[in-house]
């Protein structure tokens, strides 16, 4: 017992995407909610499903399964939308909205049962794969969500007002 | 109660800035050759608060260096110190210090010690240079005053150098407290208890000052003392003693030695005689008077203090650019709680509706719901204008900047501002001030010639910048101009087929070659200095304002002086705005951006190019495009006499853009993409429907350089 309580343990929200169990630090999980039609930005990638709105803010939604290349799958009624903090460059923290196929659990998962993912070569992305952990017989993999969100077509361009003054 | 030390401190800092820049607009007021009394004593009160601020938190060097500013000014004011340019400008740059001295304190961090020591020494050696004296003695009575002047500016050099800080074996103290020492609680009495147990005290009053019964307030101090103190003791212990007091009093602090030979010249003691004589005269003269002018010199400043403390405090411009906090006057803000008061009883009228409900109270409905209307646009205007700040909070850095670079480049130049008071967004005042930093800084460097190049050109020696802010339509419009050489068209054009930007055989029209200069890298400054000229900046600047919704213009005209049009929305938080479908979506075009719409008529569209398309509108041919090509989205129909075109404007070019129809017109909260996500080439932000769902709002030069970029990608 006491070297369990020695243990640095997580909580870790689970959700499936095309029958795949996927964590994420619960930490950063601000909301879950239902989905709702998004409007479409033009001229972005098709993983950025659009923007909501979120009480008044203005929020990109990331479908997850599209972000992976897995098959597209049509919205139902277990769809759900994850809100997750990000913190971004500068420390700026944002706010998305991931779309999953359904939310499954919440999970304990100390940080040393996170086995590092094995190298599938260059067939299986694991850029955004933190590791894979055993809970309850069952393989989830844990996603590095800020590394995620701020990859790509997400990544902050600098700000045009900081130009100015460095140039200074 | 504990008292937050930290919140005062926040203050403190706050009403420092504030107070440095009122001292800093007063010295170059001053420069300008107004010398006003009322100037130094601004200045002197600025210098005095920051440093009893900086007493509360012990920041031990900004208060010496407060000091020696202040004991400079006080020298000032009793006209003892000659105001000479370099005096102002060893001022101008006291304040730097001090501005600088703060921040490293606010910040913990660490400043120019050497640029402060610098500066503190000069003051030093200017207080320590005898100011001018007349010898000569004269009997008439206006010269009393001068001579007790000169005399006490003796002793004040006395008191700065750290020499005169030895032990000697007696003091001969003057105290004379100010009318309203006493009211500030302080009680000579304690002071002399004090005294008296440094050694052998000797006190006399001097009560010639008491006016005539009449006149006479009793809680003012009207005595004034003679101390002779024989004890061993440093001048510190003294100067200890009357610290607490020291400002509200005309204290001179003597060695007995040095006092009894400057007794020979002049004493203290005639010159009370003198003041009696004064004060017989006065009270046999002016016995109707209320304020007896023997007391000139002190009663003067109490005076010009009353009077212009209410004043000061109407007048005061604050100036926090970086400051988070926000002041709002009392009415607007009144004005506010009278809204949401009325909007409280619109809203219990409705809810009394709802209650018992039937079709015959739908007109009172209606009333009720406009009268909401009504309340909310009112109130959203009131919490608007809370945001609304007077652009002077950016002007007025620019007398500073001026004074400093042309200094700096040599040249000479009058800044005149105008339309100060204009208010705008506090968020586009503070994105804009870099860019008009920017702006001004060019003119100076670029457009203003120096005083030799102007005489030779005709035109006068000073040049002058001028700088216009004010309202039209839904914008604010910022004017920077100069009288100086203006831009060479020719120039320009030679540079741009240099750089490849133009072709040898193109004719660009004026407008074209302006705007070259914003072009990223674009310069035709042979030499780089450290002001500019690096071709970096004036791209900067127009994406900055382009990142506000705002256009820049440039009208010049060479050898006259050229003009920057700034135009700027006056809030980012709302526009009116049109709403526009393009199949499935809706998007929303600025109103402002809108000049015509209209059905096209099939006759008059033209391809150009093979591809593109143009549409002949009166005299023009203007691009079609079409946005759900742009963006990539199925529309309700492709054939351009079913839609509507609407031609807009966006950075001086105008542009069809080709929907599907044009829905309601209404006013629109601007929310950002940025926050959460980024900046899309043209899209301006977002917006939140009635029915709650997002739209995106267009930016209509972003359109059209993204459209012009697809143009070239297809060629």
């Amino acid at each position: 017992m006491t070297s369990e309580t020695t243990k640095i343990t997580k909580k870790y929200l689970t959700f499936f995407l095309a029958k795949e169990e996927y964590a994420v630090d619960i930490l950063c999980v601000q909301e879950i909610k239902g989905w709702n039609k998004a409007t479409t930005i033009p001229n972005t990638p098709d993983y950025i499903s659009g923007v909501i709105n979120l009480r008044g803010t203005i929020i990109p939604i990331i479908d997850l399964r599209l972000r992976f290349n897995l098959e597209c799958q049509d919205y139902g009624p277990m769809t759900v939308v994850i809100v997750v903090k990000v913190v971004s460059s500068g420390k700026k923290e944002r706010i998305m909205g991931i779309v999953v196929d359904a939310v499954s659990d919440v999970y304990d998962v100390a940080e040393d049962e996170i086995k590092p993912p094995p190298n599938f070569g260059s067939i299986i992305s694991t850029e955004f794969v933190k590791g894979l952990a055993t809970v309850e017989d069952k393989m989830v993999i844990m996603l590095d969500i800020d590394l995620l969100l701020n990859s790509h077509e997400l990544a902050i361009v600098e700000s045009l007002s900081d130009e100015l003054l460095t140039e200074h | 109660m504990p008292v937050d030390l930290a919140e005062i401190r926040e203050i403190f800092f706050e009403e420092s800035v504030e107070n440095l820049n009122r001292m800093e607009s007063n010295l170059l007021e001053l420069e300008k050759g107004t010398v006003d009394s009322e100037l130094i004593n601004s200045i002197f009160r600025g210098a005095h608060s920051i440093k009893g601020g900086a007493g509360i938190f012990n920041f031990e060097e900004i208060i010496a260096f407060a000091h020696i500013m202040e004991t400079l000014l006080d020298d000032m004011r009793h006209e003892k110190q000659v105001i000479t340019p370099s005096v102002i400008d060893l001022l101008l740059r006291s304040v730097d210090a001090l501005r600088m001295m703060l921040l490293a304190v606010k910040e913990e961090s660490d400043y120019d010690v050497q640029e402060v020591q610098a500066c503190q020494n000069e003051l030093k050696n200017i207080l320590n240079v005898p100011t001018e004296e007349s010898d000569e003695k004269e009997s008439n009575e206006e010269e009393s005053d001068e001579k007790a002047t000169s005399e006490s500016s003796e002793s004040s050099e006395l008191k700065e150098p750290a020499t005169s800080d030895t032990s000697t074996t007696g003091w001969h103290i003057v105290f004379k407290p100010n009318l309203s020492m006493l009211k500030t609680g302080n009680d000579p009495i304690n002071l002399f208890d004090e005294l008296k147990r440094l050694g052998d005290l000797e006190v006399k009053v001097d009560i010639s000052q008491i006016p005539t019964f009449s006149d006479l307030d009793v809680q003012a101090c009207h005595l004034s003392w003679e101390l002779i103190l024989r004890a061993d003791v440093k001048r510190a212990a003294l100067e200890e003693i009357f610290d607490w007091v020291e400002d509200e009093c005309e204290l001179h602090i003597t060695a007995l030695e040095e006092f009894s030979s400057q007794q020979e010249t002049e004493s203290p003691l005639e010159k009370s005689e003198e003041f009696l004589i004064d004060k017989c005269e006065g009270a046999v003269n002016q016995i109707e008077q209320p304020i007896p002018h023997f007391k000139k010199e002190t009663d003067r400043e109490e005076i010009s203090q009353l009077k212009t403390a209410p004043i000061e405090h109407k007048k005061k411009v604050h100036h926090q650019t970086e400051a988070n906090s926000i002041r709002v006057s009392i009415n607007k803000i009144d004005d506010l709680i009278n809204m949401v008061g009325e909007l409280v009883i619109t809203q219990s009228m409705l809810e009394q509706f709802g209650e018992n409900f039937d079709s015959s109270r739908i007109s009172q409905l209606r009333d009720g719901l406009s009268q909401l209307e009504r309340n909310s646009r009112e109130l959203q205007e009131s919490v608007m204008r809370i945001r609304m700040l007077p652009i002077s909070y950016s002007f007025n850095r620019f007398p500073r900047l001026v004074h400093d670079l042309s200094l700096q480049l040599s040249k000479k130049v009058e800044l005149k501002l105008s339309g100060e008071h204009t208010e705008l967004d506090k968020t586009v005042l503070e994105k804009m001030s870099d860019p008009l930093v920017h702006l001004v800084r060019n003119a100076l460097d670029h457009g203003i010639e120096t005083p030799v190049q102007r005489q030779a050109a005709g035109k006068p020696e000073t040049g002058e910048l001028r700088l216009h802010a004010f309202h039209q339509g839904g914008n604010i419009i910022i004017q920077i101009s100069d009288d100086g050489a203006g831009f060479d068209l020719d120039k320009i054009r030679a540079k741009a087929i240099q750089e490849g930007l133009l072709n040898p055989d193109d004719h660009p029209s004026e407008e074209q070659l302006y705007d070259l200069i914003f072009q990223p890298g674009f310069t035709t400054v042979e030499e780089v200095s450290n002001l500019s000229g690096r071709g970096v900046g004036m791209d900067v600047v127009r994406r900055n304002i382009r990142a506000l919704g705002g256009t820049i213009h440039v009208e010049s005209k060479q050898g006259k002086g050229s003009t920057f049009n700034v135009r700027l929305p006056l809030t980012l938080a709302i526009l009116d705005g049109q709403l526009v479908r393009v199949g499935q979506e809706i998007y929303i075009l600025s109103l402002l951006s809108i000049i015509e719409s209209l059905r096209v008529q099939t006759k008059l569209v033209n391809s150009y190019g093979g591809s593109a398309e143009v549409y002949k509108l009166r005299d023009e041919y203007i691009p079609i495009l079409r946005l759900y090509d742009l963006f990539d989205i199925i529309p309700s129909t492709t054939q351009l006499d079913q839609g509507i075109l609407v031609i807009a404007e966006g950075e001086g070019q105008k542009i069809g853009l080709f929907v599907d129809e044009l829905l309601s017109q209404q006013q629109i909260v601007i929310k950002s993409l940025e926050s959460n996500y980024k900046k899309i080439q043209g899209i301006f932000g977002a917006t939140i429907l009635g029915n709650g769902s997002v739209a995106l709002i267009l930016d209509v030069a972003g359109l059209i350089q993204r459209f012009h970029h697809i143009d070239f990608q297809e060629n």
